[in-house]
């Protein structure tokens, strides 16, 4: 450690100001207080300060993921093998699973990863920022928000976009309105709609399988009661649909908490999300009265649904709701977001309530958006300011109101 | 400035007053002869080297009997004695303007800050002392003089003073700052003053009611891991370190020395003076080492309020802290993090925005007046974006002292 140290403190002259690569100097900052915690001594105010910083902050966010990666890796694997009828249990071909897995996910994450810090690293050069490390954890977002069959391409161009215009343009890290990694999603599924949803994404190699496997359907949970919708809820489409929920169903309420469903990468497993949830709040970092109001949210709309009841998808069981698409994980991993959700306690309550709430309305409502997570989160991110504004205007009544008693 | 070099003072000669308030004077504190004006950028005074005398001499002032003053009496008094700079005032944390009616005075008799010494075994030391000043204060204003003390302790000595109130106050920092308690007891309105004085303060003021002299006399506590010694000495205001020092702090081993407590505390030096208002000396290892991996490594010797470092395990460890940073300034990024640790219905991280981008009625609006730096030290200790709220905070007063004059 000793030795590496040395190296850093001998190149590091060069990349001060005057040195030869001065300008380099954030990527030289970035690489060295990667390898070391820097030695700034405390120079204003408390003298003190806690070990937290950005990057442990964020690795702990990273960290919380890995369930959901490592999750998606194995059922990206299951589910492929699965369309083709092989290996049918979940104790067979493991390892078959994982390598099938790991070849379809890790490129979508080198590539999230590449892009994504890549275009940091310029931005910092031109604005002579040190790297911000925002992007440690929408790298891992983005490939876990996307679906398997998604082109290499695609995760790059929108990477690009969500780091230049969800965040870079605002500021860079801690600035942005919108959850960077959502910004790469909602990119894509309004550029590429074929890519991002319908039938053919979710299973690795869908096409292929469509064109040999004989009954193939590659659809999601959230596909497949999407279909339900506008059509009586006792016609056998629909109850062809709603058997698959049943206890013994495809879609049941167990496999869809296990996760050993098809969807995006990340967010098939409930309890995946629930450890990084569990990581995420007993670190401190992840608000759980966003997690908790959300769920409150999410629950409060299926049971309305469940009473109006109109047809197929509204009668499914609220609690199967919110185990089924996106949800646990965008509430978990997306709605936490501290920059974009809302900054007052206060707020969160309310934030997370209709983070959940309109997720699920918008599911239901809006078959040609079956994710409805997506758009609820960004909607709300784009209202947690008011929301705060709202929560600071009453107290800031309050202030007054005593002052005039106290004047009067 | 009211002396020059080569002069002769007695403790409590005015060695210099305020431009703006030329009642608010500045007293020596020892007596002996000035050897030195030190200036800095517009000859503005920074030091004055007094060499003290082997025996004080104090500049008479007449012992007197607050209760049987007015309160512009007592005002009076403390100006020409040197002893009204310890009166602070709120808002804007600065010395108190003379020409205010404050709406009431609030007395902290007890620090909760790291490793504060017991203010309460000096007060039972002084105790006659004490009680003149708490009567003194009593006439400075209308309103009332509110005393707090640490919940359970024994407040009996003050049953018998006329005109304040008692607060017994629980819980940790910062339930012992004074701004704390003026937020929960009686909250500051736009347009409103009030004053604030420490126990060294109120010891000097009651000492001068009591013998006539400006006494600076206090204990001061030598704290912290890098002191050799941890104890209590007398000293005067001014005292040189150094010589104070001796036998208690090496200056060798490069810890820094830190004037007041780790939260508050200016950083000074081997070779340079006790502050006016401080009893409190702590001695801190500078950081030496870069630490590798920190961000992955589990950290069991990181302390942290949050639980990202695997110390939750061991919740009673005590911890060698030194002067890193952790890490490197960032944008705001994290919220509810202050909240955590700021006990006022105020939401710190707007009010440090509004600050920031200067906006004089969104700060008015939250609360900008009740606050002062220290109050802020707990959100700049625990800070994830390693942001230095305290000069931020004194940033914003300034600038609204600029804006309201």
């Amino acid at each position: 450690m000793k030795f590496l140290q040395n190296i850093v403190e001998k190149l590091e002259p060069q990349f001060e100001k005057g040195g030869k690569f001065e300008k380099l100097w954030p990527l030289f900052d970035g690489f060295a207080t990667f390898a070391f915690v820097p030695k700034h001594p405390t120079s204003k105010g408390a003298h003190i300060r806690d070990g937290v910083d950005l990057k442990r902050t964020m690795i702990t966010v990273v960290i919380a993921m890995i369930p959901c990666l490592i999750f998606g890796i194995w059922n990206t694997g299951h589910q492929h093998f699965l369309a083709q009828g092989m290996y049918a249990g979940l104790g067979d071909g493991v390892l078959e699973k994982f390598f099938f897995g790991a070849w379809r996910v890790l490129p979508l994450v080198v590539v999230s990863y590449a892009v994504g810090l890549g275009v940091e690293f310029v931005f910092c050069i031109i604005k002579r920022h040190s790297i911000q490390e925002g992007f440690l954890v929408s790298g891992m977002l983005i490939p876990l928000c996307m679906p398997v069959d998604v082109p290499l391409w695609m995760v790059a161009v929108a990477t690009i976009f969500a780091v230049v215009i969800g965040k870079e343009v605002f500021g860079g890290t801690g600035m942005n309105i919108l959850n960077p990694a959502l910004t790469a999603r909602a990119f894509l599924f309004f550029a590429y709609p074929t890519k991002m949803s319908g039938n053919s994404v979710w299973i690795a190699d869908s096409e292929n399988l469509r064109a040999n496997v004989d009954g193939f359907s590659g659809a999601t949970a959230l596909g497949d009661l999407a279909s339900t919708v506008g059509i009586d809820k006792t016609s056998e489409t629909a109850t062809a649909v709603m058997s698959s929920f049943g206890n013994d169903g495809f879609y049941s309420m167990y496999n869809s908490f296990m996760g050993f469903i098809p969807g995006s990468i990340g967010e098939t497993s409930a309890l995946a999300c629930l450890i990084g949830a569990l990581i995420l709040i007993g670190s401190g970092i992840g608000s759980w009265k966003i997690m908790f109001s959300a769920v409150v949210g999410g629950l409060t709309m299926a049971g309305i649904f469940n009473l109006a009841g109109a047809n197929a998808f509204m009668d499914l069981n609220a609690l199967h709701q919110l185990l089924i698409g996106g949800f646990m994980f965008g509430v978990v991993f997306m709605a936490t977001d501290p920059v974009s959700a809302a900054h007052t306690e206060t707020g969160k309550w309310i934030y997370g309530f209709f983070v959940g709430f309109f997720g699920i309305m918008i599911r239901v409502f809006n078959p040609a958006y079956p994710e409805g997570m997506m758009m609820s989160i960004l909607f709300m991110n784009v209202m947690a300011p008011l929301i705060d504004h709202y929560v600071l205007q009453a107290n800031i009544k309050k202030r007054q109101k005593r002052m005039v008693i106290q004047t009067a | 400035m009211e002396v020059k070099a080569g002069d002769e003072v007695l403790a409590g000669t005015p060695l210099f007053h305020d431009k703006f308030q030329e009642q608010v004077k500045f007293c020596a504190p020892v007596s002996g002869e000035v050897v030195e004006v030190v200036r800095g950028e517009k000859r503005k005074i920074l030091e004055v080297k007094i060499l003290a005398d082997k025996e004080l001499r104090f500049k008479d002032f007449g012992a007197s009997d607050p209760s049987n003053m007015d309160g512009e009496a007592v005002k009076n008094h403390l100006l020409a004695s040197g002893a009204w700079p310890f009166v602070m005032q709120r808002p804007y944390d600065v010395i108190a303007n003379p020409s205010h009616d404050p709406k009431a005075i609030f007395i902290s008799t007890f620090s909760s800050a790291p490793l504060a010494p017991d203010l309460d075994f000096q007060i039972k030391a002084e105790l006659e002392h004490f009680k003149v000043a708490l009567t003194a204060m009593a006439k400075l204003t209308k309103g009332k003089v509110h005393v707090s003390v640490r919940g359970g302790s024994d407040s009996s000595y003050l049953s018998g003073i006329s005109g304040i109130e008692v607060h017994e106050v629980y819980g940790s920092h910062p339930a012992g700052n004074v701004g704390t308690q003026i937020h929960k007891i009686d909250p500051i309105n736009k347009g409103e003053f009030v004053w604030t004085v420490d126990v060294p303060g109120l010891l000097t003021i009651g000492r001068l009611f009591k013998t006539g002299h400006f006494d600076t006399s206090r204990l001061v506590a030598t704290t912290g891991a890098a002191m050799s010694k941890r104890s209590y000495f007398k000293a005067y205001a001014g005292i040189e370190l150094s010589k104070a020092l001796e036998g208690r702090f090496d200056a060798k081993s490069g810890a820094r020395l830190i004037g007041g407590n780790v939260l508050t505390g200016a950083t000074t030096s081997h070779d340079s003076f006790l502050g006016f208002y401080d009893y409190q000396l702590t001695a801190i290892p500078e950081v030496e080492d870069r630490e590798f991996f920190g961000w992955i490594a589990p950290g069991l010797n990181k302390f942290s309020m949050s639980n990202t470092f695997f110390g939750w395990m061991t919740p009673n460890k005590e911890y060698n802290l030194n002067t890193s940073l952790n890490g490197e300034e960032r944008a705001f990024v994290m919220s509810g993090q202050y909240e955590k640790v700021f006990p006022m219905d105020i939401y710190p991280v707007q009010l440090l925005k509004a600050i920031l981008v200067e906006d004089i009625e969104l700060m008015e609006n939250l609360g900008i007046y009740e606050v002062a730096p220290e109050d802020f030290a707990l959100c700049e200790v625990v800070c994830t974006s390693k942001i230095n709220s305290q000069a931020i905070v004194r940033s914003g007063l300034d600038l609204m002292i600029q804006e309201m004059s």
